[in-house]
């Protein structure tokens, strides 16, 4: 009996300690990330590192300005966004109330198919068919921010539709049905009640969008050009922070390595505030429906 | 001067007959309720005058019906019915939205968009509603801040601000306490005035009360249909005096 | 006992309720701001079709006559660039990754889901964590990886620091459909096994995590999913070494590290079409198996 009670508490205890693992990881993630790459901005200074313009490892003396490359990280998720955005909610909104049972039956499998798709397949077809597409219609190489617009977009419609989806189909019916009564359309009840008791589901797809965007590397580093510039047009090449990372890191020593490890805890900061942001968002939903 | 004509209606969900070769008229400025034990096909018959019933799937129906002489099913635009014949929810259902916006909703839908008259709109119909005093400086504050009653009437207001020619209430009152219920009841004979009132009732006193007239069905039947006084002092059926005694139900 | 309102056949009525095509172009016909919005869900559905449609027939037109035998063979070199050696290593690395975050994973579900008293601050912030980590990019776990267990560990570029780097990616997958399997177990159960006098432990163990069984199975199976895809988390932990590897001390890279490689060095684009073929094959066959074993715990239930 006693021997019993002491497995039950001994397990318990192990159930415990797996429990915590993903706070201890988060803890020596942080710690890792930190601790190798904060002393390299120090050295490089705060406001070189974030706000200059040069990124030149190799010069002497060597200059590690990343200021382009969160802008570019910016302008290829708003590219992404301006895609992905509304074809994404458009389609939800059909899945949730216009879909015919039988096509949803092909349909719904086919969007969560998009995000079973690899990162590396998505910039491969990139790579082999929207570069050459840019190239021959609009100019330039094609490897450019459009181009990587184009395959984020597409890569982050799985999130929007998936979450937008299932926050409209938590709208109360009455609502809907409260618009029709008044003889309103079935698209302007759906568009004019349904859509916006969502927004906040909506808006936490969109935002998760952002965080996947943000992050997502091995697409975009074959299909962007990787310049270290602010494109001045679409069909102008941009480097991303991820993209930033993964290109040099297989050579890079010293000071440079530390600044690539410094560019990931900028994108890790990025990421912690959209994360933030999100749970921000969730409970502010939770409180308004509870 | 008769609004609905309805002749030799069946309604089918699915497999199940839901109401059977239902006749009668209804008339205009009156208030005419339909009771009858839960499951009897009253709020059924309800839904069927603005199509509301169209979003159930599976849903048949056969006969004829017929709004001013017109054929509600024929090719009288959907939309324009509805704004026609408003309706009122068992459950208040207000838009998550400000009650301003609540009441501005429908005239919006059909084309209204001058500042000055959707005011003129929501304070009509708040008036009409007989909750202008209660809400005139809370316009702009969430209508799900507000009580039940309140909700309710201002779902009425809300039906209101189309003008509709008929008010379709689903037990409208049957979720509300005794004093919300008494200042909507009121409402309906000041409002029958100016509109046709068709309503669905569990609550036999309330049909007593307030209607003109009353149908009484059971087991998607219509036993028995004459105007209120004779239905409760001296009815033909069996059926329905068991009914209205509380024999049953 | 003779129905009289039977209907004999439903279908046989002529229902006057039906919506037309011409009511609802009357309708419209007012409305044409109604109808745009209508043409444009639809376009949009279309397009996310299309897209998915296009990307997959795309690739398959292109890769398909390049599954060569050449493509497979055991050993690789510059000439057949087989992903055999990629696709076992591949196999290897998922192996290692399940064996470290499967039971951590589960155990940590355990504990949310059987022992944590509802409302425990500890467990909002295990959540607040787990949901972080699954927002963490894998460049980021890439990162990381090469930092502890490449550098700081000394394990070098190796499947297994590959592996470590990949389980802690996965965690928060397994933990959360580990959970919602558990928590789908009735109440019932655990009284019933109460009441027959077992322990919290055996209960867990002879009940609980069996009935699970098929939603934990269709999590880990997701995970796999994820594992065969990844790229960016391995360059700089399991590396990019060609061949067969002789230990998980050992540098190899997956199919999806060898697919880059070879779209980055841009001399093998044919052999690059049939590997994706492989790739998509292997990711598309791994979610639909974990769908389907979840369906089958959902129509079990019901």
């Amino acid at each position: 009996m006693r021997i019993n009670r002491l497995k039950e508490k001994a397990m318990q205890g192990v159930f415990f300690l797996t429990a915590i693992t993903s706070i201890a990881a988060v803890v020596i993630i942080c710690i890792f990330l930190f601790y190798n790459g904060v002393p390299a901005m120090a050295k490089i200074g705060f406001g070189e590192f974030l706000g200059g313009q040069q990124w030149s490892p190799r010069n002497v003396p060597a200059s590690y300005g990343i200021f382009n490359m969160i802008i570019g990280s910016i302008y290829v998720t708003a590219g992404a966004l301006v895609i992905g955005v509304p074809i994404g909610i458009l389609t939800a909104v059909f899945l949730a109330r216009f879909c015919p049972k039988s096509l949803y039956k092909v349909l719904k499998p086919a969007t969560e198919l998009l995000a079973g798709i690899p990162s590396i397949v998505y910039g491969f077809f990139g790579l082999m068919v929207i570069v050459p597409f840019i190239r021959e219609h609009f100019g330039g190489s094609g490897s450019s921010l459009l181009a990587a617009s184009i395959v984020l977009g597409i890569m982050i419609l799985p999130t929007i539709i998936g979450i937008s989806e299932s926050a409209l189909r938590a709208v109360p019916e009455s609502y809907y049905e409260g618009a029709l009564a008044l003889g309103a359309t079935k698209e302007r009840s759906v568009f004019k009640t349904i859509l916006p008791a969502s927004k906040s589901g909506v808006l936490a797809g969109v935002v998760l969008g952002i965080g996947r965007a943000i992050g997502e590397t091995m697409a975009v580093v074959l299909i962007e050009g990787n310049q270290v510039q602010i494109p001045a047009s679409l069909t102008d090449g941009v480097r991303t922070l991820t993209a930033n990372i993964v290109l040099e890191m297989g050579y890079s020593t010293g000071l440079h390595r530390e600044a690539l490890i410094a560019t990931g805890v900028v994108l890790f900061v990025f990421i912690l505030l959209i994360t933030l942001s999100m749970q921000a968002i969730k409970s502010r939903s939770e409180k308004h429906n509870g | 001067m008769d609004k609905f004509t309805i002749e030799d209606m069946n309604l089918y969900y699915g497999k199940f007959h839901a109401l059977k070769n239902v006749s009668l008229n209804m008339q205009e400025n009156k208030i005419t309720a339909f009771i009858g034990p839960s499951g009897c096909g009253k709020s059924t018959l309800l839904k069927s005058l603005n199509r509301m019933n169209d979003l159930v799937e599976g849903c048949k129906i056969t006969g004829s019906l017929k709004l001013d002489g017109e054929d509600i099913y024929g090719n009288m635009d959907v939309n324009v019915l509805r704004k026609r014949v408003g309706m009122v929810f068992q459950k208040a259902n207000p838009f998550p939205m400000s009650v301003y916006d609540n009441i501005a909703f429908g005239p919006r839908t059909h084309g209204i968009k001058n500042k000055k008259q959707l005011d003129e709109i929501v304070e009509q119909s708040l008036r009409d509603a007989a909750i202008w005093d209660e809400l005139k400086d809370r316009l702009k504050k969430s209508a799900l801040g507000l009580s039940g009653g309140q909700q309710q009437r201002l779902c009425i207001a809300r039906a209101l601000a189309v003008k509709p020619e008929v008010l379709l209430m689903d037990e409208a009152t049957s979720a509300l306490d005794p004093i919300s219920t008494g200042k909507i009841e009121e409402l309906c004979l000041k409002l029958k005035k100016d509109y046709t009132i068709v309503m669905v009732t569990h609550n036999m006193q309330q049909a007593l009360r307030i209607s003109d007239y009353t149908a009484f069905f059971l087991l998607g039947e219509m036993i028995e249909y004459n105007d209120t006084d004779t239905i409760f002092s001296s009815p033909k059926e069996k059926k329905t005096e068991e009914y209205i005694t509380g024999r049953f139900g | 006992m003779a129905d009289n309102n039977a209907v004999t056949d439903i279908k046989e009525i002529k229902a006057i309720n039906k919506v037309t095509f011409k009511q609802r172009m009357i309708s419209y016909k007012r409305r044409p701001l109604s109808l745009v919005m209508l043409i444009l869900v639809a376009v949009a559905a279309f397009l996310s079709a299309a897209a998915l449609i296009f990307l997959i027939v795309y690739i398959l037109v292109k890769g398909v006559p390049n599954l060569t035998p050449d493509l497979f063979a055991w050993e690789y070199n510059s000439d057949n660039v087989s992903c055999m050696p990629a696709i076992i290593n591949t196999v290897i690395i998922t192996f290692l990754t399940l064996l470290i975050a499967v039971p951590f994973g589960i155990g940590a579900a355990i504990y949310l889901a059987e022992y944590a008293k509802k409302g425990n601050k500890l467990v909002k912030v295990i959540r607040t964590m787990a949901e972080t980590l699954s927002g963490i990019p894998s460049i980021v776990y890439g990162l990381f990886g090469m930092m502890c267990f490449v550098t700081a560990l000394h394990w070098n570029l190796s499947l297994l620091a590959g592996g470590f780097t990949l389980a802690i990616m996965v965690l928060p997958t397994i933990m959360r459909t580990t959970e919602e399997a558990l928590l789908t177990v009735p109440d019932s159960y655990r009284e019933g096994s109460y009441g027959l006098g077992a322990g919290k432990l055996r209960t867990i163990i002879k009940i609980i995590l069996p009935s699970a069984m098929p939603g934990i199975l269709a999590g880990i199976i997701l995970a796999v999913g994820r594992i065969v895809g990844e790229t960016a988390a391995l360059i700089y932990t399991a590396g990019s070494a060609t061949g067969t590897v002789s230990g998980v001390m050992d540098s190899g890279r997956t199919l999806a590290i060898h697919m880059y490689v070879l779209a980055n060095e841009g001399l093998y684009t044919n052999q690059a079409w049939g590997t994706a073929v492989v790739l998509l094959v292997l990711v598309f066959g791994i979610n639909t198996l974990s769908a389907f074993i979840a369906k089958k715990l959902g129509s079990k239930k019901g």
